[in-house]
């Protein structure tokens, strides 16, 4: 990096998103948005059967209809497609059947077994009425903790409904267990919940024939997956496949990967030679995009007298319904990987194993293996409960302090200097007023009043170095008039990335945040997108370095012309100047024309232009950290809970966007606590969805939700920005926040809770247990 | 299939004439033959708000009327609240300064549905703007700048400060 790089001016500032402008007047470009002409619609039509046998499926009537162009069934569908294998998913791992149509049998409800596409999506739905289908029901798999043991199997082809099984026995675990004064155990549940994007899935996907190109718009956090996992399924190659990215309405994890809907739309539109748009409508996105959070860990934990933790063993399983979307993965094994946390947690053992069932499939959520710190963060204030010590108390003796720092997990975790558990969690005490609130607790129990408080510290892996994961580049070019372009790999969906980026390279180059432009999709260099908490450190670090590039050139070119000597310039907002001489000034736009075209002018030796490519190698882990602390009521009569306060005090490192930083925490933390306290995606016994709408999926509204108050602890990460990863935090915090706040509550009834959601009913049912007994 | 019959519908003080069938919903219609694209569908069932537009100054659903219910009425879209090309309306100024939306696709609605509601009550407590955008859902804010937003918008239509 040059040692001349302006001072930070933008970096650190809540600077105004420069995304705004154009969608608070409605005038974003989202993928419904593209209108292409003679674009045709698609319209699925889907399985309302668990599990069952396909014994006819005549589309005759439907391809009739007026205004039809083709109906798709799995033989005229599937074998045009060469992989369906997202990029994470290793070819020789098996994985449920290759296919984008269901073929012969239906696994899930919701399953796509035709697809209809006509000149309209009224016309398309038409013509699924006119589709003449009979189904043989079979004995569906729905439930997950029985999957592994069932002979009927979701996947016949796979012969066994346990996906995958990884035990990982310690015998010093077992040793630390046999002489523990403390042996505390318990299951603990979480349950179905989605992701839900405001804007749901889509696709318009248009070929060119004899140039062979396929042109893609779609809504997706991974441009660079979508080329690649498309041209594989289209059979061409890579540079064929152009993926255009526009505005994108969230995702939280569900747009990282291709679903069989947007692969069989690339198929059709190639088929068909006529550009294809699908839009996923809230019932398709509710009953099969994909699911999450349908896991259980049985946790054992040791303590010794003094409540310090010994050691812990772990049972992990979770379920990965029929088709995960993104293939079959093993969070459980982060998860079990990941339970120490921020804690001297002694030796571990573990078992993470994933089961498919007859429902939908799982996939990445916003903390996709957050069930680590679920498991233990409930698991502490159940152990500080048993032996009788207060759960602030117990975390403060077993945190990492700065003392035991580098530290090396048993489970292979590596946590560097630079994370701050124990500064985070004094914070948040400090903020909630913890020992008053224990007071106030006390005074209002006397008054027939149950308030409940609820804590949970953690340490989040982001912006992993690994793999396909472990690169970002950023491809940057001052153009002629001095404005400057960045062409990234990113996919930002609300993460405020084109205001993000500009801001750190405006303090790199020297110029202002709204001089810098970030283009993504189609014409930037392979990324793997926007999800994992990665885009700040990764994306980030690329787009740093590629300004700084450019900015040693500008002032190499800027000495030359001015004739000083390229120590003594200062680049800011835009202009070139002698320090302490003013006066003495170009501009960048004046460096940038000498460049293109007055190339003769530049120094000898310069290449012309005024671009820089970088592309950045991240770290295997830049942990991130974070304490939540929220308190609760909770009426006995009606079992509803009322957050009264939330606190989070985080350390995602240096801060480029306050306000983006708390904004993504709040968006994170009110989807946790609507996974806990209101959102389940409620299956029947026969696999039947009964959260179909948004009256039954109840994503919480601006009435549920407390003011939020965050507290920040800056201690720069190893990495160039000393950024931190913050995306997915305030998800992984809350759920484990307000379920400890609500068991709180309830422990005045002498009830403990092991799984959620604890909503009205569920609570009602544990204080009425209560009375039982 | 009915036959298409012809609709006119006061759009953002223009009128837009076209085509469709009576099921054709207003959302539709704003969207594909009035270019009204910042109307966005969020659900199709009239709980998320995202489609929100002021059917003669009162916020409707647009996803939950037929174009043909909206028949000679005057429809302002989020794409009608700013004045002119370079000034945004104060709410959404005060989404802007606020952080009040991520994504951007449920900020029409809110914009809209906000807009509305402080016409209604241009001095609202805190919990009555909770519970006045209830109706609208957000899945990257949390609300917390969708609130704030709410109460410096109101300041400034008051005329007072913008805090």
């Amino acid at each position: 990096m040059s040692n001349t790089a302006a001072a930070a001016r933008y970096v650190g500032q809540s600077v105004k998103r420069l995304e705004d402008p154009r969608l608070v007047t409605g005038h974003g470009r989202y993928v419904d948005d593209i209108v292409l002409p003679g674009m045709l619609h698609v319209a699925f039509g889907r399985s309302d059967l668990a599990r069952a046998t396909i014994t006819r499926l005549d589309t005759a009537a439907a391809e009739a209809l007026d205004g039809v162009h083709a109906v798709f069934t799995a033989p005229s569908l599937n074998s045009h497609n060469d992989s369906l294998r997202a990029s994470l998913h290793p070819p020789e791992s098996p994985a449920p059947p290759a296919n984008m149509l269901a073929d012969g049998d239906v696994r899930f409800v919701g399953d796509p077994y035709v697809m209809v596409v006509a000149e309209s999506r009224y016309i398309a739905e038409d013509a699924l009425e006119l589709v003449d289908v009979e189904f043989e029901p079979l004995d569906p798999v729905v439930d997950y903790e029985t999957a592994a043991d069932s002979d009927n199997h979701v996947h016949p082809e796979l012969g066994s409904n346990l996906a995958h099984d990884l035990p990982v026995p310690n015998p010093a675990q077992q040793e630390a267990f046999e002489n523990a004064a403390h042996i505390i155990t318990e299951t603990w549940h979480q349950h179905r919940q989605t992701n839900v994007p405001m804007e749901t899935r889509g696709i318009v996907a248009s070929w060119q024939p004899h140039a062979g190109v396929m042109e893609v718009w779609a809504s997706t956090q991974s441009p660079h997956e979508m080329q690649l996992v498309g041209a594989r399924v289209l059979g061409i190659g890579e540079h064929k496949m152009v993926v255009h990215f526009g505005d994108v309405g969230g995702g939280f994890g569900q747009k990282m990967f291709l679903g069989r809907e947007d692969m069989a739309v690339l198929v059709a539109a190639k088929l068909l030679a006529s550009p294809v748009k699908w839009i996923e409508d809230r019932r398709e996105n509710l009953l099969a995009s994909n699911h999450a959070r349908i896991e259980q860990m049985t946790v054992s934990m040791a303590v010794d007298e003094d409540g310090n933790f010994l050691a812990a063993d772990l049972d992990q399983l979770e379920d990965d319904g029929a088709y995960p979307l993104g293939g079959p993965a093993t969070p459980g094994a982060m998860a079990t990987m990941l339970y120490p946390g921020p804690y001297r947690m002694g030796p571990v053992s573990w078992r993470a194993r994933t089961v498919y069932t007859n429902t939908c499939g799982r996939g990445a959520y916003r903390g996709p293996w957050q069930m680590e710190s679920v498991a233990r963060e409930q698991m502490i204030d159940r152990v500080a409960r048993e032996i009788g010590m207060d759960p602030l108390e117990l975390r403060r003796r077993n945190v990492l302090k700065p003392d035991d720092l580098p530290y090396q997990v048993s489970t292979g975790l590596f946590f560097e200097t630079t994370i701050s558990p124990e500064q985070t969690l004094e914070q948040a005490a400090e903020m909630i007023g913890y020992d008053d609130f224990r007071a106030e607790q006390a005074k209002a129990r006397e008054q027939g009043r149950y308030l409940g408080l609820g804590m949970a510290l953690y340490i989040e892996p982001t912006s992993m170095g690994m793999g396909p994961l472990g690169t970002e580049s950023a491809m940057l070019r001052v153009e002629v008039d001095g404005h400057v372009n960045v062409f990234m790999g990113t996919g930002s969906h609300g993460q405020s990335l084109e205001t993000t980026m500009a801001q750190l390279v405006a303090d790199e180059l020297g110029v202002r945040p709204e001089d810098v432009t970030l283009h993504q999709g189609h014409g930037s260099g392979y990324g793997f997108g926007t999800g994992g908490s990665r885009s700040a450190v990764i994306a980030g670090s690329a787009a740093r370095a590629a300004a700084s590039g450019v900015r040693d050139k500008v002032v190499a070119i800027a000495a030359h012309l001015m004739e000083a000597s390229a120590d003594d310039l200062e680049v800011a907002d835009g202009v070139i100047s002698v320090k302490g001489t003013p006066t003495a000034s170009m501009t960048l736009a004046q460096v940038a024309a000498t460049a293109y075209q007055n190339s003769d002018a530049l120094p000898p030796g310069t290449e012309a232009g005024l671009e820089h490519t970088a592309r950045y190698k991240a770290p295997p882990n830049t942990h991130s950290n974070a304490c939540h602390i929220c308190t609760c009521e909770l009426d006995p009569g009606t079992g509803k809970v009322t957050l009264l306060r939330y606190v989070v005090s985080e350390d995602c490192g240096v801060l480029i966007n306050p306000m983006v930083v708390d904004g993504q925490i709040a968006g994170g933390v009110v989807q946790g606590i609507g996974g806990v306290l209101y959102e389940h995606c409620v299956y029947d016994e026969s696999g039947n969805p009964l959260a179909s709408t948004f009256l039954d999926y109840l994503v919480p509204t601006a009435a549920e939700v407390p003011e939020l108050e965050t507290g920040h602890v800056v201690v720069p990460s190893d990495t160039p920005g000393g950024h931190k990863g913050t995306g997915e935090g305030g998800a992984i915090g809350a759920p484990p926040a307000v379920f400890n706040a609500v068991a709180d509550a309830l422990a005045s009834f002498g009830v403990y809770p092991n799984r959620q959601p604890l909503d009205p009913n569920a609570v009602l049912a544990l204080i009425a247990s209560a009375s039982d007994s | 299939m009915a036959d298409a019959i012809p609709i006119s519908i006061t759009v953002n003080g223009r009128t837009r004439r076209g085509m469709g069938e009576p099921r054709l919903t207003l959302a539709d219609f704003l969207r594909e033959q009035a270019m009204c694209t910042g109307v966005h569908l969020g659900c199709e069932h009239g709980v998320c708000g995202s489609c929100t537009v002021l059917m003669d100054g009162e916020a409707v659903r647009s996803c939950l009327l037929f174009a043909v219910q909206a028949e000679g009425a005057d429809i302002t879209t989020v794409e009608g609240l700013a004045p002119d090309d370079e000034t945004l309306h104060p709410v959404q100024d005060a989404f802007r300064d606020c952080h009040g939306l991520q994504c951007g696709f449920c900020t029409p609605g809110f914009v809209v549905s906000v807009a509305a509601f402080l016409e209604a009550n241009p001095d609202p407590s805190d919990a009555e703007i909770r519970h006045g955008i209830a109706g609208n859902l957000c899945r990257c804010t949390g609300y917390q700048g969708i609130v704030a937003a709410t109460r410096q918008a109101a300041a400034v239509m008051r005329g007072g400060d913008s805090e």
